[in-house]
Formats: structure tokens, C-alpha cells, sequence
């Protein structure tokens, strides 16, 4: 390898490198200063951190935003559980605030139905179609252009006897 | 009818392609309040000068009036904030200023700087009262009824387009109500 093609590859290395950290960084934008002391506490603030949905990036949870207003809302979330809000009660009090809309988990109810069941009649779909092209294929193996053969005459049966039986002869 | 099955990729895909077209409409910022038809939330805040009144949720009924969510380090708020002051010259409608999330020397000079449209400003350092109200930006506009109940949200600068087709048909129906 010339010196180039190494320096290359050491660049496309450390570049790939950088990239998984990006993504599987476990420490995300949770601040030193917002932890709770208390770890069991900070666990399940966490846990939840994770489901709620920041609300103003939208497409990121709040423990993973460094929004001013999911900071907020984190320090929020941890006063909850410091004054001893179980897990349900402390989203709850962000629900009645935001709605459903800060759950990345969509509660399963009459409206989101066709959000939790549609990926899998999607797939039932598929499944249906692909199997019945599938036979239809297997099917029309043979003679792709006529459509299920005939039955067989009298004379072909003959033809195909003799065939057979001269296979088993030799 | 042997030609069927050839068309159910056909009206899947327009099938597909309204229902994007429908979503491109859909403006993911302008989510419904969780708070409408409910009263507002209570809140007791402190001015920003400190020493004239601040603002309480008890201030924000008896009339149809609005509750604007405003910053100092806000640029959508300078963009409807001469919007706002025109109202306020007009006397269309009382407005309530909530200084969310902000220093509140910065809001008192940002106020003196670019004029002041509110009856009452209330300063929420921490935003913890913009949190109850499910402010997610600023600039916000609350609509309240004479109860004090919460009628109408709008997320974003104010503007006149928005003031005449959101806003105006709005206050006409709420002050119409007995």
C-alpha cells in the first residue's frame, strides 16, 4: 500500500468511528448538573426521559435534545418523581399539558388504531399477494401462456406410458 | 374482469399519494392545545420592573382578551410585535404579555425599546408557567374568553393575514356569547 492509500484508510477508519460514537453515545443531553443525587431516582427519570417527546425538535426525545425547553423539562420531570410522583403520574402531568403528543409511544385508543395495526395489514397484504403470485408462477411453470392445462387425452396418457416404461426397461 | 388485479398498484398509489398530499397541509408546529375550552391554568407572576403589578391567571378573564407569549431573544416576536402594537393602539382587544423564559431586565428593556402593547406583563423566568400552558415556542398567542377559559392557541408570529382569518371570526363568535 502507497502512503496515500494507508492515509486513506486511517481517514475512512476514524471517520466511521466518529460516526458510531455519534450514534451509540450512551451519554446523551442530560447534564451533570440536572442529575438527581439519588440513582434509583435518576434511573427511572431516564427511563422516561427517553419516551417523551421534545417539543419543539419533535423527532427527538427530551433526554436526547439539548432544546432550552427539554432541558426545562427535564428538571420538571425530575421534581416530579423528588416529590414522589410514580412514573404514570409524572407523564400524566406533562399529557395534560402537551397531549399525547409528547409520548413517542402513541397510547393504543380508537384514533391511533390504524397507526398500531397498519404495519402488520401491510404485511398481511404482501404475504397474500406474494403467495398468490407465487402460486399462479408455480402454476404457469409449464406453459406460461396458456392458463391451467387440459386434462390429458387418451393418446397422450399412451405416449407418456411407453415413455415411463421404456425408462424403467433400460 | 381479468384487468383488476393490474390496477390495485395503480389505486394504491393514488391512494398513497392523496393521502401525502393531505399530509404536506398538515403543519406538525400547529398542534391543538390540550388547555382549550379549559380554564387556564393559575399563575402568579411577578412584573418585570418589580414594582407595578405582575400578572395572575385571575387577571385574564372578564373580557375576551389575548395572552401573548413573548422573548427578548425571540425573533419571531419582533416580527408581529408592531402587529400587536397596532392592536393595542386600535384598543381591539386587551393583550396580556407573558416574558417566557427570559431575563427580565432583558424584557423590561426589550419593552421599553420597541414599545409596549400589554395591559399587564407577567415575567416566567423558569417557564415553568409557559410548561402549563403548553407553550412549546415563542412567539405564542392565547385567545381567552370572558370566563377565563382558554378558546384558541396559535403557535408563530401574528400576523395580519393570520389576525383577519384566524383571529377576527374567532373574537366575533366568542364576544357574541353571553
Amino acid at each position: 500500500m502507497s502512503g496515500r492509500q494507508i492515509r486513506r484508510l486511517v481517514e475512512a477508519l476514524l471517520l466511521t468511528s466518529l460516526v458510531l460514537t455519534a450514534i451509540w453515545s450512551p451519554c446523551r443531553a442530560v447534564l451533570p448538573d440536572e442529575m438527581l443525587q439519588d440513582e434509583r431516582l435518576e434511573t427511572r427519570a431516564r427511563a422516561l426521559g427517553q419516551q417523551l417527546r421534545c417539543v419543539v425538535c419533535q423527532n427527538q426525545s427530551i433526554d436526547d435534545s439539548n432544546a432550552p425547553l427539554a432541558h426545562d423539562l427535564r428538571v420538571l420531570l425530575r421534581d416530579r418523581l423528588q416529590a414522589g410522583d410514580s412514573d404514570q403520574q409524572a407523564v400524566d402531568f406533562l399529557v395534560a399539558r402537551y397531549g399525547n403528543f409528547v409520548l413517542l409511544r402513541p397510547p393504543l385508543q380508537w384514533n391511533t388504531i390504524p397507526l398500531w395495526i397498519g404495519p402488520f395489514l401491510a404485511l398481511l397484504t404482501a404475504v397474500i399477494v406474494f403467495g398468490r403470485y407465487m402460486r399462479r408462477a408455480a402454476g404457469n411453470a409449464t406453459s406460461p401462456e396458456a392458463g391451467p392445462a387440459a386434462p390429458l387425452s387418451a393418446d397422450e396418457l399412451k405416449a407418456i406410458e411407453v415413455i415411463l416404461d421404456r425408462r424403467s426397461l433400460s | 374482469m381479468p384487468r383488476l388485479p393490474y390496477l390495485i398498484p395503480v389505486v394504491a398509489f393514488a391512494a398513497l399519494a392523496v393521502g401525502l398530499a393531505f399530509s404536506l397541509t398538515n403543519d406538525p408546529r400547529r398542534m391543538p392545545s390540550t388547555l382549550i375550552d379549559k380554564p387556564t391554568p393559575r399563575f402568579q407572576l411577578a412584573s418585570l420592573d418589580g414594582k407595578s403589578a405582575g400578572l395572575a391567571s385571575t387577571d385574564l378573564q372578564g373580557d375576551v382578551l389575548l395572552l401573548n407569549v413573548f422573548a427578548s431573544w425571540c425573533p419571531g416576536c419582533r416580527v408581529e410585535h408592531p402587529m400587536l402594537l397596532k392592536l393595542a393602539e386600535s384598543a381591539a382587544i386587551p393583550i396580556y404579555g407573558l416574558n417566557w423564559k427570559d431575563d427580565r431586565n432583558d424584557g423590561k428593556r426589550w419593552l421599553a425599546k420597541h414599545g409596549s402593547p400589554y395591559a399587564r406583563v407577567g415575567s416566567d423566568e423558569s417557564g415553568r408557567t409557559g410548561i402549563d400552558l403548553g407553550v412549546t415556542g415563542v412567539p405564542e398567542t392565547f385567545v381567552i374568553d370572558r370566563a377565563g377559559r382558554i378558546r384558541f392557541r396559535y403557535p408563530g408570529p401574528l400576523t395580519e393575514d393570520v389576525w383577519r382569518e384566524d383571529f377576527e371570526p374567532l373574537l366575533k363568535a366568542l364576544r357574541s356569547e353571553s
